[in-house]
């Protein structure tokens, strides 16, 4: 494992080579954060609120069967179409069925991280079908070829320049014009003449009500509203934990999400739909893909209540310098370290101890999962599982032996003392002691606290 | 009052000077304070890296240590909230005992002690470091994730030492990147933790950081030896026992 060159602590060593970018990265999110901060000081029942918000997420996760079929029933009898898709794969098969059917060329989607979790954009693409995604942020990272490295802010790991290049070589932009209103306006001119192209539009869906069978989409761009309105077919894809029992619920929801993600009391699109206009062919598609397995592991179903605010992401201190493309995954951040290991424990197996435990990422989120003693959790399962590296798990073992007998746990503090102590060259190789590549090694005093004691208390 | 003294594996080999200053400090505070001389250690190191299942014979002797006390003290709310929240044992009444009646040594004096004022004189500049177990964990000060009323004991306790100047960092309860093994396997962003928290401190000239943990300064005073810095770190317990 640490020898794996797709893991969090190698690909973030590579990130902290340009220490000022990671200055720049953490700065930029940590604003985020505290402009969180202060919309949520402004709400003086919030605690209550992310009560409110976990509660109603624990009784719906009990009870998903149920809501889901409801929301199925209502939703067909408003004309919409459902789909049900077991994994990634079906996911994409369901959605490129529909646009062959209906002979599609052009297709435009606005963020959804199912459909990253999917990886529906290169399925489509090998299968000769043009899609453009039409959130800012994911329109750049698109362009790059690189994936988004945060749920909510997809291009917060680049820098005005790296867009102007960007811009400049696929859209022929000025070189070197950062201005910010001006790329947008670059962006926007061309993607208008995909809208009004785009004959199909898939979006995502932030919370599906089972109530009326009808789903929200929260966007700031008003792209999702966009694509939606202007093509014949709307296909929202939803994983199965994006349901909501009642439609007033989301008087708890949507106050809490916006002000968690970006500091705003709320997105400045929220957008219900119920039924398609006349003419019009409206899809969901309801996906599983591992969450009912996630949702039969009692120490890790409560992850399923996430709706993707990105707060973890934005205080998460390990995060912030280690950018989101250092977790591997659709999803980074905290909440990526708990999901993904469900999805792929092998390839995952190194996130859960891409933190500190500082606990941080629980207190933010808007749902109250405790994600940090997820990560704690993951750490026993995975190690159980065995997916850790055979060095780790001696010295482990040895520790264990050490510290389960007074008499060898005296022996070996003073020897280790007395060894930092005369031979401190020992220690001092940076190759070997990753703690002395940076840092010095504690000073060994003369004597222990035991000794100490001995001599003054006994 | 008989209290249990516990001080986790590095301070006794590396920081002899905490323990030395909590056990003085709890003596003047008429507590009688023992340490017994077949502890170990917590069981923190192994329990984090995912092996929890292999501290059964750490914690039988943690067990066997400390079940005959009022309470148990130790200067690290790491150590502590590891101690509250994971020690199970056969005997499982005396793990709950201890878990019950394990402090971090400022909830202690604030909390059983009610203690109001200290003989402490610290002249000095101090930075303030919250370490997280202790904050998010034990909740020793509030956390400036949630909404809630603020409150320090940390600060509260300094806040009695006459001549000391308090520091608080902007980013007052950011994580300093320890993490025990942490600050390992995840040795770049570990070390660039810590530098951000000890530049803040820089800014504001402190001569110390403090706090209530050691494994955080151990970290702290890493960086900051190398970059030959003169900014020192110090417990807590080494400036309430100053006088
Ligand atoms: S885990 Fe919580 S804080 Fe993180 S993205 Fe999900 S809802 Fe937001």
């Amino acid at each position: 494992m640490e020898h794996n060159k797709r893991n969090h602590s190698a690909l973030s060593a590579i990130f902290n080579e340009d220490e000022k970018r990671v200055d720049w990265h953490d700065e930029t999110l940590w604003f985020v954060r505290s402009k969180r901060d202060r919309a949520v000081h402004n709400v003086p029942e919030w605690e209550q609120l992310r009560e409110y918000g976990s509660e109603i997420k624990n009784h719906t996760l009990s009870n998903l069967d149920q809501y889901l079929i409801e929301f199925e029933k209502k939703a067909r009898s408003n004309g919409i179409h459902i789909h049900w898709a077991e994994d990634a794969k079906e996911h994409n098969e369901i959605i490129s069925e529909i646009i062959r059917n209906n002979q599609v060329k052009h297709v435009v989607k606005s963020k959804s991280m199912l459909t990253e979790e999917c990886d529906l954009n290169s399925y489509l693409t090998s299968q000769g079908i043009e899609v453009i995604d039409t959130d800012l942020g994911e329109y750049i990272v698109q362009l790059r070829k690189e994936h988004p490295s945060h749920i909510v802010l997809p291009a917060i790991h680049l820098k005005r320049e790296d867009v102007s290049n960007t811009f400049h070589s696929h859209l022929h932009t000025e070189k070197g014009n950062n201005n910010p209103q001006y790329l947008a306006e670059a962006a926007r001119q061309h993607m208008r003449r995909k809208f009004i192209f785009s004959e199909l539009a898939i979006t995502g869906v932030n919370f599906a009500v089972a109530e009326t069978g009808g789903f929200v989409v929260c966007t700031n761009e008003g792209n999702a509203d966009m694509g939606a309105h202007a093509a014949g077919i709307h296909i929202a894809c939803m994983g199965i934990e994006k349901i909501i029992p009642k439609a007033e619920h989301l008087g708890v929801f949507l106050r809490l999400l916006t002000r968690s993600a970006t500091g705003q009391p709320i997105t400045v699109y929220s957008s219900h739909f119920h039924k398609p206009r006349n003419g019009q062919q409206m899809h969901v598609v309801i996906v599983d893909n591992g969450r009912t397995r996630q949702l039969g592991r009692p120490d890790f179903r409560n992850s399923l209540k996430c709706i993707r605010c990105g707060a973890c992401f934005n205080t998460c201190p390990v995060y912030r310098r280690s950018g989101g493309h250092s977790y591997h995954s659709a999803v980074a951040g905290p909440i990526g370290a708990i999901l993904n290991p469900n999805i792929n424990m092998q390839e995952n197996a190194d996130l859960p101890f891409a933190s500190t435990l500082c606990g941080s990422c629980s207190n933010v989120c808007p749902v109250k999962i405790d994600i940090h003693d997820q990560l704690w959790k993951w750490r026993q399962a995975l190690t159980k599982k065995g997916h850790v590296s055979s060095g780790k798990r001696l010295g482990m073992k040895m520790m264990s032996f050490v510290v389960s007998y007074p008499s060898i746990y005296r022996v070996a503090g003073r020897t280790g003392r007395w060894i930092m102590r005369y031979f401190p060259s020992l220690l001092a190789n940076k190759t070997i002691n990753s703690w002395y590549k940076q840092r010095e090694m504690p000073v060994p005093p003369r004597q222990s606290f035991r000794t100490w004691y001995f001599k003054n208390k006994k | 009052m008989k209290v249990g003294l516990f001080v986790p594996c590095y301070i006794d080999q590396f920081y002899p000077r905490v323990a030395v200053a909590t056990v003085e400090l709890l003596e003047r505070l008429n507590c009688e304070v023992i340490f017994p001389l077949n502890q170990t250690c917590c069981g923190q190191p192994m329990a984090n890296s995912g092996f929890a299942g292999l501290a059964k014979g750490c914690n039988k002797n943690f067990v066997e240590n400390f079940s005959n006390f009022d309470y148990v003290v130790s200067p690290s709310g790491s150590c502590v909230l590891h101690i509250k929240e994971h020690l199970t044992d056969e005997n499982e009444d005396a793990a709950l005992h201890i878990r019950r009646h394990v402090f971090e040594l400022t909830e202690f004096l604030l909390d059983v002690l009610k203690v109001e004022k200290l003989p402490s004189n610290f002249p000095h500049k101090v930075g303030v470091h919250v370490g997280c177990h202790g904050q998010r964990g034990l909740h020793v000060c509030s956390m400036s994730e949630l909404v809630a009323s603020p409150f320090s004991k940390p600060e509260k306790l300094l806040s009695m030492v006459k001549n000391l100047q308090m520091m608080l960092p902007e980013r007052w309860d950011e994580c300093c990147g320890f993490g025990g093994t942490f600050s390992v396997f995840e040795e770049a962003v570990s070390v660039k933790m810590g530098k951000d928290r000890i530049r803040e401190h820089k800014e504001n000239q402190v001569e110390y950081i403090t706090s209530t943990d050691v494994s955080c300064l151990m970290h702290l005073e890493g960086i900051l030896r190398r970059k030959k810095s003169d900014i020192r770190v110090i417990h807590i317990a080494e400036i309430l026992n100053a006088i």
